[in-house]
């Protein structure tokens, strides 16, 4: 691989598509930090391959100036399996929805974050479905009014990133569409991150499902409603930061900073813990009665499968040789005739 | 290893003769297989032409004792060319009386019947259902040449000094007792099984010791016993010169694909999920990962294919092996290998079905599943292989055409071949002639927009693969326009897209060989078969002829695209007889292609054709 590479611009990572995602989708923003994102990762753009299912979030590959495929219904991860095992040199993207990772998708997504595939998985929150018209999604809160639940949405919701972490995700990782700063460094972090990366983005359906996260991105509520996770600090939130996150025993709670209380009875974040319950704790606290935390939850080394399979290889080529066809050939008892 | 062995010397009538078919029959847990494989080793090294049928039940370890647990292996072994594995048991050996009842119908009068008499016990007999002991009846002996012996008793008497002390463990070398009592009544060699006995059971001292005890003393009983008056000889077939091994289809499948890989310049990869009859084949590979091989045993059919797909993109030579139930699983996915035209392989190793089915029996019933399983128009290439050996090259010959058409290509095999065996001859790797893919090069300054849906003269679009410069372009499952590949919705380009894949599928012809013949190209009858029906086919045609009746054999490789001459030649004879494992489905595509009223012999009863019956129908139909 050359060490120079050409310097590109986000524009560089434009395809010459049309795009058609709904004005006003929360995707476009999503779009945009990607292809600001992709030249500071020091990755030639022609190594750079996107891989999405069936859904509005998984027409991404067609926007992007990179190589891509749109694949079919909930089974992009294993489509960057075959991918990312043949050609580990690759950086492979996994753009998904809730219903296509979740719903559809499920048991690909669960097995590529167990094995820790070195795939970064974009999973594009927005709680419905969208490409179908308004369907109701895995991710949807019960009692959900839609097309299919006239009475109420009667399946309990699934939670992203309880998945993951009950997966042994090695990355976990939120972030929301509207909150672009935010959002471009946590793609950053996931494309730096070796192993699979799993970020769950808030993202608004405008036309189906208007304002799902509303609590999460309005001015007057988001900084009562999200806390931003930083490793090593404490987990403070609130407009004037006087809030914070205590472990009472095994289970959260949230107290006011000053009236006896300090910073340090609050509980620390610690992405690179071994042990995943703190994490998985995280992602526990939800709206209304926590704030719903954002950034890294968990970023720990663990061995990767695309990395242990070609390790195999090699070691079965130093240890017996480059294979010959005559010893495959005659392996085994043989005779000869004439 | 090359290896020579001379038979065990007898004191006894030796009686020449040309073949013998025999089956090992016991309980699932008796190690029946490992009997079967070993006498075919044996004979093979001999110098037999072989041909095997394991026949096993679905279950690991039905109910000990019952007829649901009963697992076979039959072998045929002769001094000339054979294609089947025997109509009729010259020889059954029946380790409990659930295998007497449930094998007795295929021993020809006659036969050699030997028992383990001291099986035939009351609850051996109830589990069977049998209200009478059957080895006191006299029909049985004048039936057969009936041998009571006691193995069991045998058995435990010969490993007592080995230092096995249960009898569990004791009885677990019953089968190498009935190892070498027939080893000893066809002349066989001790020899390569007691090296498989040191090699598989390496450390285990005792065990090595058990069975080696057990091995001898079944052989020195046949040449003890007065029961046995005399032991036949099977000489040596007349095989074309050459360096031989026994394959089976799977094991074949597995190192044509690794071979297929290496003549064209790529690295394997395998996305599978386990499913009778196919996992071997991703057990097989796993061996081979000093070729460059990778496997990954996905978590679902869905997840294999989708894996296929994905290395396939990335530039390997990427296949997925699975049967029925599985390749209903993938067909969604195998249409978009189709519509993205990539190169790959699809194998199904065909077993009973429909539904679960008969996971461990033969069909071939899933051949319009293959030809039409997907949905929207998407015609694919189907190669089938008609014999175990014949993977090997089925196998390279899919690749070729995978990469030269840019398509996936189903082979489509069957439990039959796959864990049937014969004798291959080993080709020289000098004479297998390599091949180049191309690539399209990165792209140069002022080089036009690359088009990753343009096309050579083979209808074939360029491979380009992620990591080349300047060829970045994105596929999927959307309709393509032409040459750019970008989504399109035009009604007249998908006309011409749909037009196109067929278009390519259909020139596959002119890479495949014209239809061979066995007989004359005209004249009564044409037995047209495909697949696994090969052996039965083939030999029934020759005693037809023998008989002098005017009949042909031409057996299908490739049914997707048929070879270019076979109109013509199925409008040479006067009828078409399509023997099938199946309700007739080559038989409704030769018909809806060429109108031709093919007459059809089916059968689906999880077994392989008997010569007899493709025989019998012949004569009806000519005779």
């Amino acid at each position: 691989m050359s060490t120079e590479l050409p310097v590109l611009k986000a524009s560089d990572f434009a395809s010459d598509q049309d795009i058609r995602w709904c004005p006003g989708c929360g995707d476009y923003s999503i779009l945009a930090q990607m292809k600001k994102v992709m030249p500071t990762l020091g990755v030639p753009q022609e190594n750079i391959v996107f891989i999405s299912g069936i859904g509005c979030s998984s027409r991404f590959p067609y926007y992007m100036n990179t190589y891509g495929m749109h694949s079919i219904h909930g089974r992009a991860p294993a489509f960057a399996t075959g991918l990312k095992a043949s050609r580990p040199e690759l950086m492979v993207w996994v753009i998904t929805g809730d219903g296509d990772g979740l719903s559809i998708g499920g048991n690909h997504l669960m097995h590529a974050i167990r094995r820790n595939l070195d795939v970064n998985i974009v999973l594009f929150n927005n709680r419905i479905y969208g490409l179908t018209k308004g369907q109701y999604s895995p991710t949807s809160p019960l009692g959900k009014v839609t097309k299919t639940s006239p009475m109420g949405a009667i399946d309990n919701p699934l939670h992203p990133l309880s998945i993951a972490i009950g997966c042994e995700a090695s990355f976990v990782a939120r972030s929301i569409d509207v909150n672009i700063k935010h959002l471009g460094a946590t793609l950053k972090r996931a494309a730096e991150h070796k192993g699979t990366s799993f970020i769950e983005v808030y993202q608004n359906c405008n036309v189906f499902n208007d304002g799902a996260w509303k609590y999460a991105t309005d001015k007057a509520t988001k900084s009562d409603t999200t806390l931003e996770l930083e490793h090593g600090k404490p987990l403070i939130f609130g407009k004037d930061r006087d809030k914070g996150i205590r472990l009472n025993g095994l289970v959260p709670e949230v107290v006011d900073l000053g009236k006896g209380i300090s910073e340090d009875d609050l509980l620390f974040h610690d992405e690179k813990a071994e042990e995943p319950s703190l994490a998985y704790l995280l992602t526990r606290m939800r709206n209304p009665d926590f704030p719903e935390p954002i950034g890294v939850f968990r970023a720990v080394d663990r061995p990767m499968y695309d990395e242990e399979l070609n390790g195999q290889v090699e070691r079965a080529r130093e240890t017996k040789g480059e294979g010959k066809l005559e010893d495959m050939f005659t392996a085994g008892e043989t005779w000869t005739v004439g | 290893m090359s290896t020579t062995t001379g038979a065990s010397p007898t004191s006894k009538e030796i009686v020449p003769i040309p073949a013998a078919t025999v089956r090992f029959a016991g309980d699932s847990g008796d190690g029946m297989q490992l009997a079967g494989t070993q006498l075919t080793t044996t004979s093979a090294l001999a110098g037999n032409d072989v041909a095997t049928f394991p026949d096993y039940p679905a279950e690991i370890r039905a109910p000990r004792g019952t007829l649901a647990g009963v697992s076979g292996f039959q072998i045929h072994f002769a001094s000339t060319d054979i294609f089947t594995p025997g109509d009729h048991l010259d020889a059954l050996v029946a380790m409990n009386p659930a295998a007497l009842k449930t094998n007795l119908a295929d021993l020809r009068k006659g036969g050699i019947l030997v028992v383990d008499e001291d099986a035939f016990n009351k609850k051996g007999l109830e589990k069977a259902g049998y209200e009478q002991n059957p080895l006191n009846d006299l029909a049985l002996e004048e039936e057969y040449q009936l041998f009571k012996v006691p193995i069991t008793t045998l058995t435990r008497g010969a490993v007592e000094d080995s230092g096995i002390t249960s009898q569990k463990d004791a009885d677990r070398c019953r089968n190498f007792l009935a190892m070498g009592l027939i080893f000893w009544l066809y002349g066989r060699s001790l020899e390569p099984t007691l090296r498989f006995i040191e090699t598989k059971f390496k450390g285990k001292e005792t065990i090595i010791k058990a069975n080696t005890a057990a091995l001898t003393t079944g052989r020195n009983y046949g040449e003890t016993t007065d029961a046995f008056k005399s032991s036949y000889q099977v000489n040596k077939a007349d095989l074309e010169p050459g360096h031989y091994r026994n394959i089976q289809g799977n094991t074949a499948l597995a190192i044509g694909c690794v071979t297929a890989a290496k003549l064209s310049g790529k690295e394997l990869f395998l996305g599978s999920y386990p499913i009778t009859p196919a996992s071997t084949i991703l057990e097989e590979l796993n061996k081979y990962k000093h070729f460059g091989v990778r496997t990954f045993q996905a978590e679902d059919e869905i997840a294999a294919v989708c894996s296929t797909i994905g290395a396939a993109f990335g530039g390997a030579m990427a296949m997925t092996t699975s049967s029925g139930p599985g390749i209903a699983l993938k067909g969604e996915a195998i249409g978009l290998g189709m519509i993205l035209e990539l190169p790959m392989l699809i194998v199904n190793i065909q077993r009973g079905g429909p539904s679960t089915g008969l996971p461990t029996k033969t069909e071939q019933s899933d051949l319009f599943q293959c030809m039409y399983g997907r949905n929207g128009e998407s015609p694919l290439p189907l190669i089938a292989p008609r014999s175990p050996s014949d993977c090997f090259y089925a196998a390279q010959e899919a690749w070729r055409i995978a990469t030269k058409y840019m398509v996936p290509v189903m082979l489509l095999s069957d439990g039959y071949i796959a864990n049937g065996s014969e004798p291959w001859k080993i080709p020289d790797v000098a004479d297998l002639e390599s091949f180049t893919i191309d690539h399209p090069p990165a792209a140069k300054e002022g080089d036009p927009p690359f088009m990753p849906y343009s096309r050579d003269e083979n209808l074939a679009r360029p491979w380009a693969l992620p990591g080349t410069p300047g060829l970045m372009h994105r596929i999927g499952g959307l309709e393509k326009q032409d040459q750019t590949g970008n989504v399109s919705y035009d009604p007249q380009n998908h006309q011409n897209m749909i037009e196109t894949r067929a278009r390519k599928v259909a020139k596959v012809a002119e890479s495949i060989p014209q239809q061979e013949v066995l007989g004359e190209t005209s004249g009564d009858l044409l037995v047209l078969g495909w697949g696994g029906t090969y052996g039965a086919c083939v030999t029934a045609t020759r005693q037809a002829q023998e008989r002098g009746l005017k009949v042909s054999h031409a057996h299908l490789r490739w049914i997707s695209p048929f070879p270019s001459n076979l109109k013509s030649l199925l409008e040479s004879f006067d009828k078409v007889l399509i023997p099938e494992l199946n309700m007739g489905q080559l038989r409704t595509i030769i018909a809806s292609e060429f109108l031709c009223d093919a007459i059809g012999l089916n059968k689906v009863q999880g077994k392989p054709f008997a010569v007899q019956e493709i025989l019998d129908k012949i004569i009806e139909a000519v005779g």
